[in-house]
């Protein structure tokens, strides 16, 4: 769909109107995923792997089985063989097949009258295994000699005689690499790994399921997309879609994390088997030890610019390990990479593999911080060297309308100059640094995405407006939908109610993801409004016996088009509504899309950092993001979404990290050693919207969800390393890692 | 698990001796009722003493104060008298949690879990804080310093549990502080900790010192090196490298996921260094 017209005055969007959840989550009303409850329903729990690799030899249950209040146990074979191979994968990581293959890996879960005693029957069950050796680090599994994770499992694409961990290989990029490195003046190559890091959603997952002896069920679940854990769940247990009914929660957090399932398909199963609803919520423990942490990675750069900024050919070699599944994070991140700029030469290659670890699930533009952390780390060592200031160069170099994207298409209408720009002349950029204390800066970039969207929209007989759509709000979207909705009907935000279906209720949604939901809802929203006011327009015209070409809609009402149409004083939404019966019946609107047109973002962050030379101690001192949003539907979500990302980041930046012992075990499965930034630990994140319209939305929207964590990593970094005198070229930057870097450079 | 509220400190005594199972005390229950959500125990026995006479109370005596064991972080902070004579000790106990924490937390709760990374210990061991003991033989006082023998334990006796702590009096130009190292700025764990409580003649010359390291060994440690270095210095140069070079030679930490042996060590010196600077200045030391 095409932007209606470049310059629009909105009414309503653009406003700061109040949230709708907001009441209801103050006050403890929304109901989140542990919040159901029914009728004689069960406790379930669920055993995990203590091994990070091993071979089930036998799991006995018979002792569990005969403990007090217990009714069902459920392992692998209680599943049915999906024909996808990703939910098979998604199946065997719910329950393990005949290896567990990481530390947490569930094996075996237990339904029982109580939580102590679904507990106490947990460990009465016996699994006999042999214990396998494992690895936890990228580099070492791509090691020919490694332990193989999963065989077989490699794609064509990755060269015969790597390590059977290695499961995929893609390749970016165009252009002539060895002339344009011929070409350069200065040239740089570093290394750089990064820890994974966990999402960190404050609500733990968590399901209520009821699946009867004759197939039919219903789940209620805290997730990013409802229709997912129905297709999911009914190839895992076997059941059509149709029978299974899946409604989402309210939802504390997903970032990405909660896009896929892990309790829903062992909650079903339990229920089928014990005849009873199942509940199961998992602990902050399991939450970090079994579901999915983003990637860690090892990747090296090169770059070669011109001693006047202009880089001359680029290159990266990316390794993320996701787990102990095939994952295609990689690819995003490949072609992520260098996104930002208009490169004669340039060559992205990836390599997906597998380790012991848990399976990786999306946080946040996947794949992308990384790559851009190695890539933004290097351009800022040649500026430093060149002695170039780092925007000037962003800004030679920078992507536009018309450039060749390093991983193929060529860009539409794009903010990444305007935000640079921005960013350059913000008081930020100039202010005066002290001792220990650095600037740092770094572009970022996401896709976005549309995909697959249904909107209902229903005129009730007193003029408001229900909409139903098929997307958890994870960010503020049903805010954005509503008064999308008002905006285009012209009515209040406030005679607008929008909620979220099941999937029994609207056809299929893809997940909230891709910072797709207001975009693509958005956009959905807009046809379905349109369609009712068509309608209108068509009863009206009727109620009046002239044709439906002689009304026209304006400011909320059906008009007569002009002097011909004869005398009839305008009908409001209300007026039409309230004869709706005697016109021909209720009044909807309703669309169904593929969207594309989501249009690519660009971001700009900007932060000061000072270093404490005795403790390796990082403060953060500013920080100012530039984001363009097309057009920012609810400036505060919008903000929010930028403050948010530039969080996250931060903590991925300075402590987060999923750290792993020698015994493949995880060492800090709980919030306190995992350590997620407090309040008191960040200064006020100042935003920037800068609204380029997107042409592929009738409002100009683009997505804002993702791009805002893809800068911080090599911002902090860059900063960090200008603080301290010392380039850093792994992530966390934790105190102990910066202070032994600054060692090292006093010890020459 | 039972939970018993016995009615006097002779009756905790007997139920505490009696025990058989695995016993806690709940104070503040800041890392009880954390560790048994955790499931990391499971207490046979839970006895709450805070309704005991004394055990919220804050008393002056003998130009110092008694501390009822059962009075939070938030009431101590609060408590002008404690807060102008060991400011160290407020400021150690502050630092724990946040502010839900703060209004359970204990600082003998703190000292009796054990952690050689407890944040009020050092200040209280630097003050010369003296632990007030009850048991079946009746009461006894021992030095804050000699409680903890290890990671999780404590030198209390089968049946025994404290009833207050004892902050004593001290001269004119006399204070301390207490600083810790963590990555984040609060709801963390120590990866290295120091106090430091100073005592100055009229010239600002350092007449008596302690110093004290957590986080760094398997309990708090005294640093008698340490000390000597500051005593007879107005915290010159000189002093402050043997005070640093002490520290770090007291200094027997684990490498783990929260610090590097190296780090650890490095740290401790620097907040040594560092404390022991704000304590010179709150003393009245000018430098
Ligand atoms: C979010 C959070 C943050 C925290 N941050 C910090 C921090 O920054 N620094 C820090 O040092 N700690 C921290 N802690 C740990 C904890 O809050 C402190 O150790 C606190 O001082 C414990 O006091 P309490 O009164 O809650 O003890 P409880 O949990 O009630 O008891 C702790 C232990 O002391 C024993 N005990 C209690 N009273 C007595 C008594 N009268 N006689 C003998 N034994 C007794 C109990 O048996 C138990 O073993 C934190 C805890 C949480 C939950």
């Amino acid at each position: 769909m095409a932007l209606d017209t470049p310059k629009r005055d909105f009414k309503i969007v653009g406003t700061r109107v109040p949230r709708p959840d907001g009441i209801d989550k103050v006050t403890g009303k929304a109901a989140y995923g542990a919040d159901i409850t029914a009728t004689g329903m069960l406790h379930g729990r669920i055993l995990r792997s203590p091994h990070a690799h091993a071979r089930i030899i036998s799991i006995d249950t018979s002792a569990a089985e005969a403990a007090e209040g217990v009714k069902a146990i459920v392992t692998s074979a209680d599943f049915a063989t999906p024909d996808d191979a990703g939910i098979r994968d998604i199946r065997d990581n719910c329950l393990a097949l005949d290896k567990v293959l990481y530390d947490g890996h569930a094996i075996a879960a237990v339904a029982a009258t109580s939580k102590s005693a679904a507990k106490a029957a947990i460990r009465l069950i016996r699994v006999e295994y042999e214990i396998l050796p494992h690895v936890t680090d990228v580099d070492a599994a791509m090691k020919p000699d490694a332990p193989i994770v999963q065989s077989g499992r490699a794609f064509e694409s990755v060269p015969a005689g790597m390590s059977q961990n290695v499961h995929s290989h893609v390749e970016f990029g165009h252009g002539d690499l060895d002339a344009g490195f011929a070409n350069a003046d200065k040239i740089i190559e570093r290394t750089f790994k990064t820890a994974a890091t966990h999402q960190g959603y404050i609500e733990p997952q968590a399901c209520m399921a009821n699946l009867g002896a004759d197939g039919r069920g219903e789940l209620w679940c805290c997730t990013q997309g409802q229709y997912m854990v129905r297709e999911n769940c009914a190839a895992i247990l076997g059941i059509e879609a149709s029978q299974l009914r899946v409604t989402s929660s309210e939802i504390g957090g997903g970032f990405g994390g909660k896009t896929t399932t892990f309790i829903e398909p062992v909650a079903l199963a339990l229920s089928r088997k014990s005849g009873k609803p199942v509940k199961i919520v998992m602990t902050r423990e399991e939450v970090f030890r079994a579901t999915g942490p983003t990637v860690s990675t090892s990747m090296d750069v090169k770059i070669g610019m011109k001693n006047d900024g202009r880089i001359t050919a680029a290159r990266a070699e990316l390794r993320y390990q996701g787990g102990a599944f095939p994952n295609h994070t990689v690819e995003f991140g490949a072609q992520a990479a260098f996104a930002a700029y208009d490169l004669a030469a340039v060559q992205t290659l990836g390599w997906g593999v597998m380790t012991n670890r848990p399976k990786e699930v999306a946080y946040r533009a996947p794949g992308a911080p990384t790559a851009i952390y190695a890539v933004e780390s290097v351009v800022d060592e040649l500026c430093q060297q060149l002695n170039l200031d780092p925007l000037d160069v962003r800004l030679l170099n920078a992507a536009r309308k018309g450039t060749l994207s390093a991983y193929g298409p060529t860009f539409n209408e794009i903010g990444l100059v305007a935000t640079l720009e921005a960013a350059k002349n913000h008081p930020h950029y100039t202010a005066p640094l002290g001792e220990n204390q650095g600037r740092g800066l770094s572009c970022g970039f996401w896709f976005n995405f549309g995909g697959n969207t249904c909107v209902s929209l229903n005129l009730n007989s007193d003029g408001t407006v229900g909409v139903v759509e098929g997307n958890p709000d994870i960010g503020g979207s049903r805010a954005s939908i509503s008064m999308m909705a008002a905006e285009e009907l012209g009515i209040p935000y406030d005679k607008v109610r929008t909620v979220i279906a099941d999937t029994t209720s609207l056809g299929f949604n893809d997940v909230t993801d891709g910072s797709r939901v207001t975009f693509a809802v958005g956009l959905a929203t807009i046809e379905a409004a349109r369609a009712a006011k068509n309608e209108m327009c068509a009863r009206v015209a009727k109620l009046w016996g002239i044709d439906t070409d002689a009304v026209q809609w304006e400011d909320g009402s059906v008009k007569p088009a002009g002097p011909n149409a004869g005398e009839h004083a305008p009908m409001s939404i209300a007026d039409i509504a309230a004869i709706a019966d005697e016109t021909g019946g209720p009044i909807a609107g309703h669309h169904e899309v593929n969207a594309d047109g989501a249009g690519v973002s660009f971001g700009v962050h900007l932060v000061d950092t000072e270093v404490d030379p005795e403790t390796g101690a990082t403060t953060v001192l500013r920080y100012t993001v530039f984001q363009d949003a097309g057009k920012a539907v609810h400036p505060d979500y919008v903000e929010g979404q930028m403050q948010g990302g530039a969080v996250q980041g931060i903590g991925w930046a300075l402590n987060e990290e999923y750290i792993y012992g020698d015994d493949g075990l995880l060492q800090n499965a709980s919030l306190l050693d995992y350590r997620v930034p407090v309040a008191s630990d960040l200064p006020n994140i100042e935003t920037v919207i800068l609204e380029i319209p997107n042409p592929g939305h009738p409002y100009g929207v683009r997505g804002v969800g993702e791009t805002p964590i893809v800068p911080p990593l090599a911002a902090i970094s860059n900063a960090v390393s200008r603080a301290a005198g010392i380039r850093l070229t792994e992530l966390p930057m934790s105190p102990p890692r910066i202070l032994h870097a600054i060692t090292q450079r006093r010890d020459g | 698990m039972r939970y018993v509220k016995p009615d006097s400190f002779e009756n905790a005594a007997q139920l505490l001796f009696d025990s058989t199972g695995i016993t806690r005390i709940l104070a503040g229950g800041t890392d009880v009722l954390v560790q048994m959500k955790a499931e990391m125990v499971e207490p046979d026995l839970l006895i709450d003493l805070k309704h005991l006479s004394g055990m919220r109370e804050i008393t002056h005596e003998n130009g110092g104060f008694r501390i009822g064991a059962a009075v939070s972080g938030a009431e101590l902070g609060e408590h002008a008298g404690v807060n102008a004579l060991w400011p160290g000790v407020v400021e150690g106990m502050e630092l724990i949690g946040s502010t839900q924490v703060q209004g359970r937390a204990t600082m003998v709760g703190n000292l009796c879990n054990g952690s050689p990374a407890a944040d009020s210990v050092p200040a209280m061991v630097t003050a010369g804080a003296i632990a007030r003991i009850h048991g079946p033989d009746g009461a006894r006082d021992i030095p804050v310093y000699e409680v903890p023998t290890g990671p999780g334990k404590t030198s209390l006796a089968r049946g025994e549990f404290i009833t207050s702590i004892y902050l004593p009096a001290r001269p004119e130009n006399a204070s301390d502080a207490y600083l810790r190292f963590i990555p984040r700025t609060e709801m963390d764990i120590a990866v290295s900790s120091a106090a430091v409580s100073l005592e100055l003649d009229s010239k600002g010359i350092c007449t008596e010192a302690k110093v004290a390291i957590g986080a760094v060994a398997p309990t708090v440690r005294l640093v008698d090196d340490a000390s000597a270095a500051l005593i007879g210095t107005s915290l010159d140069d000189d002093a402050i490298t043997k005070l640093v070079a002490a520290v770090e030679a007291a200094c027997s930490p684990i490498d783990d996921k929260r610090g590097t042996i190296a780090f650890r060590t490095k740290t401790a010196g620097v907040l040594a260094k560092r404390a022991a600077k704000i304590a010179y200045a709150r003393a009245g030391g000018t430098s």
